[in-house]
């Protein structure tokens, strides 16, 4: 349990995990992976979302704020990678990425405004205002889309510094560069003082507050990451994944399927985005190869896509009744297992487990 | 209680000038005054409903009275919130445990620094040098208070799984790591069994005592009462009915009629 910090504040095991993340990422998928739809379709969408996911679980997960509108910040931050690159003159795309992630924020800072005032599933409703708003606002201004009249807009290329990334293992690797990065400054963030900060706001607010804690500062601060990072994650999905610019791209839906992520995920666990994202973009596929591969397309496509309705729906329910800390912490658990310690499994074992470590 | 303190009794610290407060029509608390003296131990005794943890709250900030000044060292705390009252050094725990379930112990506790870290979030994100070396002192602080308090077995468990009394530890914990001038302790032995208020009395008055905290307890066991505390006041509906040393206040009538009841002795 107490394991000594070797490095910068890591223990031993961080460091392994990020050595064996990094020659995952970056040395082993692009030896063994060699067709073009794994890339493009599979592992693009997921980090983006992934990174969507972390962002919707820092302002949900860590600082407890229900808020429902990831996908209009995404869109903000795309359009603003957009505008950027198309305005401002050799503006190498991560800076382009940083100032429509600082764009999202600043929306974030906006629409966090009212959880202020109120709470839970109000706040919800009042966030949805973000979402709709942000893609009004794109609708209606013809200058965000550079008045084009054919509602969809091919993105630019990514260049940095001179060289174009195109092909999509050149995408992926952009995109897993920054994912990677954002995902170390998110696991940073929720186990200093600042990821302590918002959780102490989730769990008992006038404690916090009690404790030196401005509410005020804390909230807007988490509404203003989480935009940053979903701000990141748009302009990453249109540009290497759609690869092209459309408002209706970003709609209520992909809110939904962010907020899915992060309850299947596990709240609070930034690992639990990224399972989440894992599981919400492949399930689907996996229910279509089954329907495709084992009943050869004797089960019509569209009943396929209902199942997945309802299996979401059956899961939501399943783990919100018997696993709240979601598939993060079944992995854990099952980790936990294979390492020979037993996984506590029910409520009384957990409190036995506590009862017994107290008193021995 | 006789030898002599490290921190003798001084100047008044915390003043609370005509305050009332009521909710709606319900009055909870009238026109009360009363002075904290710095390094005291002040217990706030009286029946249920008498106004003892509203008083608390409006020193706190959680609570606005709509009359009244409560000063702070000398300085009049005005639009008060508790962020800002804790600033000011002032701290508290609360009657019915407001711990940050889902942290652990230690996390619990950290928190409680929050005022002696000023790193922002760029450096946190970061980890630059300021945030990682600020992050191991407070850490080490922290550890000291889990030694302190003899709870170092459990620091890594979160604590909505821990037991009531062991709920009530942490929370002081989390006070103490505020280092604040004045912590206020909301029936900080509640539910507590003899040999766990005994540690608890020995804690506060250890506390007291080294750093020469002041404090204000609400408590409702007059044993421990009258053993630990300097000075006394009794509320009864929202009003000041005895205030003074433990021993003058038990043979006041008033209070005898009020909450005592027949004399223990």
């Amino acid at each position: 349990m107490n394991a000594k910090t070797v490095f910068m504040g890591y223990t031993r095991g961080d460091i392994v995990n990020f050595a064996v993340a990094i020659i995952l990422a970056l040395v082993i998928v692009p030896m063994v992976v060699k067709t073009d739809y794994w890339y493009s379709s599979i592992l693009i969408p997921w980090l983006c979302l992934a990174l969507a996911a972390v962002g919707q679980q820092i302002v949900m997960g860590y600082a407890g704020q229900l808020a429902l509108g990831a996908a209009g910040f995404m869109a903000a931050g795309a359009f603003a990678c957009f505008n950027l690159i198309l305005r401002v003159p050799y503006i190498p795309f991560p800076l382009a990425l940083v100032f429509s992630g600082l764009i999202a924020a600043a929306f974030g800072v906006l629409f966090g405004l009212p959880s202020l005032r109120v709470r839970g599933i109000y706040l919800m409703v009042a966030t949805l205002a973000s979402q709709f708003f942000i893609i009004w606002m794109i609708d209606k201004f013809g200058w965000f889309k550079n008045y084009d009249t054919s509602g969809i807009i091919t993105a630019q290329d990514i260049v940095i510094f001179g060289k174009p990334f195109t092909t999509p293992l050149e995408m992926y690797l952009v995109v897993v560069v920054v994912v990677m990065v954002l995902t170390v400054l998110a696991i940073n963030m929720t186990r200093g003082s600042t990821g302590r900060s918002w959780m102490a706001v989730r769990d008992m607010d006038i404690a916090a507050e009690s404790m030196g804690i401005s509410l005020l500062k804390t909230k807007l601060q988490a509404f203003a990451i989480s935009a940053f990072f979903c701000g990141v994650a748009g302009a990453l999905f249109a540009f290497t994944y759609l690869k092209s610019l459309e408002p209706v791209a970003f709609d209520i839906k992909l809110s939904f399927k962010i907020l899915f992520m992060v309850i299947l995920g596990g709240l609070g666990t930034i690992n639990g985005a990224f399972i989440g994202a894992a599981f919400i973009l492949l399930f689907p596929v996996l229910l279509n190869s089954i329907g495709n591969n084992v009943f050869h397309g004797a089960i019509d496509s569209t009943i396929i896509s209902s199942i997945e309705q309802v299996v979401f729906g059956v899961l939501i329910i399943v783990f919100l009744i018997f696993e709240p800390l979601g598939m993060a912490k079944l992995y854990d658990n099952i980790k936990q297992k294979f390492r020979g310690g037993s996984a506590p499994k029910d409520k009384k074992k957990r409190e036995l487990d506590a009862a017994s470590s107290e008193a021995g | 209680m006789v030898q002599a303190r490290n921190f003798p009794i001084g100047d008044p610290i915390l003043e609370v000038k005509n305050i009332s407060l009521s909710f709606g029509g319900v009055k909870a608390i009238t026109n009360t005054s009363f002075r904290v003296l710095s390094h005291e131990i002040r217990a706030i005794i009286g029946p249920n409903g008498a106004g003892k943890s509203s008083l608390l709250n409006c020193i706190n900030g959680i609570y606005r009275p709509q009359e009244g000044t409560i000063s702070l060292k000398g300085e009049v705390l005005k639009k008060n919130s508790p962020n800002i009252v804790a600033r000011k050094g002032l701290s508290r725990t609360f009657q019915n445990l407001a711990l940050f379930k889902r942290m652990s112990v230690l996390d619990n506790i950290l928190v409680g620094r929050k005022l002696h870290m000023s790193a922002n979030f760029l450096e946190v994100a970061f980890r630059l040098p300021g945030a990682t070396r600020e992050e191991r002192e407070n850490r080490e602080k922290c550890e000291e208070i889990v030694e302190f308090l003899e709870i170092k077995n459990i620091r890594d468990t979160p604590v909505g799984r821990l037991p009531y009394g062991l709920q009530k530890k942490v929370e002081l914990g989390r006070a103490l790591a505020t280092e604040a001038d004045i912590l206020l302790l909301d029936e900080p032995m509640a539910g507590m069994n003899v040999e766990e208020k005994r540690e608890m009395c020995r804690f506060i008055l250890k506390v007291n005592d080294e750093f020469g905290t002041t404090m204000v307890l609400i408590e409702h066991d007059m044993g421990v009462v009258m053993d630990i505390s300097d000075n006394v006041v009794v509320l009864d509906y929202g009003k000041v009915i005895g205030d003074g040393p433990p021993d003058e206040v038990r043979s006041d009538q008033a209070v005898i009629d009020a909450y005592l009841g027949v004399a223990h002795d």
